[in-house]
């Protein structure tokens, strides 16, 4: 007799959990966007929506600007990590970036955008340490540099956190690429290190790497809350429109909304086969480079240009971090002073007890969303080893569909669909929107190191008359405690910094550190960012550095398992 | 027979491809000694015996284990103690709570770390309940592999090349230590491996598996 205590339900309750609001949002789009919204007294279906859609005067910028952004922030932001890591993988410069940017991965992007506007607006830190020496400037300059209307900034916004999250993920394919032998030997063939790395293990990586680029160009393309606080504002990208109506007291506007979250969605999938196709250009011309025996010999200036731009977008971020400090404490701070006149706990003082109220809200979701999802992907994995069942590659797109899919194109339809079935808004739905974000990332952070586990301890465990649960309970989950701390991380850090699911579904009631920061934007009190956007990426960046300090503690005696 | 381990008819195949097919009684203190080059599927057989054998493989035939056919019980009801190439200590426990582990449910936690304690006495490893199994030098761990498995009180024994990443002269103690213990407690043994000193070392029938 075979013991199931296991079923295969567990799986199935997995995807539901993922891709059932995905699903429902997109009917709950689909409907009001041709027209039929009950609650509004209105049925279809009509094309009158995507009528008043079109006669917006701000769409063409509006799709020019999600398109741009997108493209662009990921090609650039791909084309910086692979030449830092073909130039310098297995240096110590990388070793040092890469140490740099590790942490970086859990800054939210409000906090970082935040951060960034800080350094390089008109009146920003890179101004007033700069002036008046260098650039004479009095007063701050009259230069539209944050929220230009070409959504530059906003793309840079985006770069230097895709940067982060693109090396983490080129690293752990690193791993299986088999990539150093491969640059040993075309060294010896006589191709610079980064020529060698782009003809020999790029093609492998990237394969690898695939959908988290899909990942990152879907994001980049229908982003919220990074637009709101370094994109344009006339028009804003199509997203923040969408919102926009979206939060419209006119139900009407809805319509408008739904109209707009399926063109976003057109856009997303269009994007995506181009991207595609451009692939494939890229590979016919890449077998042809690489046929053509060329060495490199552009590769020093290449990867030390690579790793300044690497540097760069850490920095960004960093000292991003740190004038939101500065801001945080800064008492009267005149331009173009370098630094305030004094520090003072005042900031900290007045809004502290409202980040507060904001910290238990984020804490209770996040805590709640990233178990859960832990729960179930472990108890996805542990039925994957104890059936045999083997994953597939299409199971893998199965886990990336939630993040592929924009979410400025379901949120909208699953709050309309809330709405015409009279269930209430608040902190539950806003836990499920969470956790169909968490689940991939937690899912995705565990799944290598539990299957990496020695199947063979489980053999001895079982041969010494230890039940499956026990084998489990006893043996693996300890063994995995540090990679299950760092899922459990991801999962807390991707929730803290989850914008619209939050604004959205949680009808505005719901309020998190990330919701109150970015509702700063528009106000402006660089004070008050600076304490929201610190809170905000403490909550995300203290479960990191207790999954990492945890299990040293926890095994302090055991040096097998310092590495693992 | 009632004691001892019975492979009846078994065979194991991949796919449409034949693997091997073994019919024989390992008696009580006796050792089967299977070999072969790498790849036809020796540690494919340890699998089925302890039932851990991947989906992709399809086998027939029963396993008797005294007197009870365990082909399809779950593996930690079979009672088939295993040692693989590698000790496979847990390195989250300390070498007294791995013992402790593979000790038999039951009896007062004083009376289990006196019969872990007269475990480590056994082979010369006495005060080393509390040491991380990483700091072990690697006959001490064998050993404590060893003493882990015969605590759980199996009724037979499978090794899996257990010699082989060990050096010459730990070799060939370890060895006598891992036959003598089966011998006194009358476990059958079966061992695959493709070294010939180890086979002869075993004294029991040698059946070699190949293509």
């Amino acid at each position: 007799m075979k013991t199931r205590r296991f079923p295969p339900a567990l799986p199935i309750l997995t995807l539901l959990a993922m891709l059932g609001p995905v699903a429902a949002g997109l009917w709950g789009t689909f409907l009001p966007a041709f027209g039929h919204l009950p609650a509004a007294g209105l049925s279809g279906p009509s094309l009158a929506p995507f009528r008043d859609l079109f006669d917006w005067a701000g769409l063409p910028r509006a799709m020019l600007l999600s398109i741009s952004t997108g493209i662009i922030a990921t090609s650039v932001s791909l084309a910086i990590v692979m030449l830092v890591t073909a130039g310098w993988s297995g240096t110590r410069p990388f070793r040092v970036l890469e140490r740099l940017l590790s942490p970086l991965l859990s800054v939210p992007h409000a906090a970082a955008a935040f951060g960034l506007a800080f350094l390089i607006a008109p009146s920003g830190w890179i101004a007033r340490l700069l002036s008046p020496g260098l650039t004479g400037w009095e007063r701050p300059p009259d230069l539209l540099i944050v929220q230009d209307s070409w959504g530059l900034t906003m793309t840079v916004g985006l770069i230097v956190k895709e940067v982060p999250f693109l090396l983490l993920i080129t690293l752990a394919a690193l791993g299986q690429a088999d990539a150093q032998r491969s640059v040993t030997i075309s060294q010896a063939l006589g191709y610079g290190r980064l020529t060698g790395w782009l003809k020999t293990v790029f093609p492998r990586v990237y394969a690898q790497i695939r959908p988290p680029i899909y990942v990152v160009l879907a994001y980049s393309m229908s982003v919220v809350d990074v637009a709101v606080i370094l994109g344009p504002n006339t028009p804003p990208t199509l997203s923040v429109q969408i919102v926009k109506w979206m939060s419209d007291p006119d139900l009407a506007m809805r319509l408008t909304g739904a109209a707009g979250a399926l063109l976003q969605l057109a856009l997303v999938i269009g994007a995506l086969a181009f991207w595609r196709l451009g692939e494939i250009v890229a590979a016919h011309v890449g077998r042809r480079w690489i046929a053509a025996g060329r060495r490199g010999r552009l590769d020093v200036v290449t990867a030390h240009v690579a790793l300044g731009l690497g540097a760069a977008s850490a920095l960004a971020v960093l000292l991003g971090l740190v004038v939101l400090a500065i801001w945080s404490l800064a008492g009267f701070w005149g331009f173009p002073d370098a630094f305030p006149d004094q520090f003072t706990f005042r900031n900290w003082m007045r809004f502290g007890p409202g980040t507060l109220e904001a910290l238990g809200e984020t804490a209770l979701i996040a805590i709640v969303v990233a178990g859960v999802a832990l729960i179930l992907t472990i108890g996805c994995l542990e039925a994957e080893y104890r059936h045999g069942l083997q994953f597939s590659q299409r199971g893998v797109w199965l886990l990336y569909l939630p993040l592929l899919i924009p979410q400025t194109a379901f949120l909208p339809g699953l709050q309309t669909l809330m709405l015409n079935i009279g269930a209430d808004v608040g902190r539950l739905p806003v836990m499920l929107a969470h956790l169909v974000f968490v689940l991939p990332y937690v899912f995705l952070s565990l799944a290598d190191p539990f299957r990496a586990w020695d199947t063979r301890m489980g053999t001895i465990a079982a041969a010494l008359r230890a039940s499956p649960n026990g084998v489990l309970w006893r043996v693996r989950l300890p063994m995995l405690l540090r990679p299950i701390l760092t899922a459990l991380a991801v999962g807390l850090a991707v929730s803290v910094g989850q914008y619209l699911a939050t604004l959205l579904i949680g009808g505005g009631r719901v309020a998190t550190l990330t919701t109150e920061a970015v509702a700063l934007a528009s106000g402006g009190d660089r004070r008050a960012i600076g304490v929201y956007g610190l809170m905000q990426t403490g909550a995300a960046l203290v479960p990191f550095a207790l999954a990492l300090l945890i299990p040293a503690v926890v095994w302090r005696n055991r040096k097998g398992l310092r590495h693992g | 027979m009632d004691k001892g381990l019975s492979l009846r008819n078994v065979t194991i195949s991949k796919g449409d491809v034949p693997l091997l097919s073994v019919n024989h009684d390992i008696g009580p203190g006796e050792v089967l000694t299977v070999m072969g080059p790498s790849g036809v599927g020796k540690s494919t057989l340890l699998a089925f015996i302890t039932g851990t054998l991947a989906q992709d493989f399809e086998a027939t035939g029963e396993v008797w284990l005294d007197g009870h056919e365990i082909t399809h019980a779950p593996p930690h009801q079979r009672r088939v103690g295993i040692l693989f190439q590698d000790d496979l200590l847990f390195p989250h426990l300390s070498v007294g709570a791995n013992l402790a582990f593979g000790l038999a449910q039951g009896g007062s936690s004083r009376d289990r770390l006196a019969k872990v304690d007269e475990a480590l006495d056994e082979v010369g490893l006495k005060g080393f309940a509390d040491r991380d199994p990483a700091t072990l030098s690697g006959g001490q761990k064998a050993r404590v592999a060893l003493m882990r498995m015969l605590l759980s009180e199996p009724c037979g024994l499978l090794l899996d090349e257990p010699f082989s990443r060990l050096d010459a002269a730990l070799r060939a103690q370890v060895r006598e230590m891992v036959f003598d213990r089966a011998r006194a407690r009358e476990l059958p043994v079966l061992m695959v491996t493709h070294d010939a000193e180890d086979a002869r070392a075993a004294g029991g029938v040698i059946v070699t598996l190949g293509r």
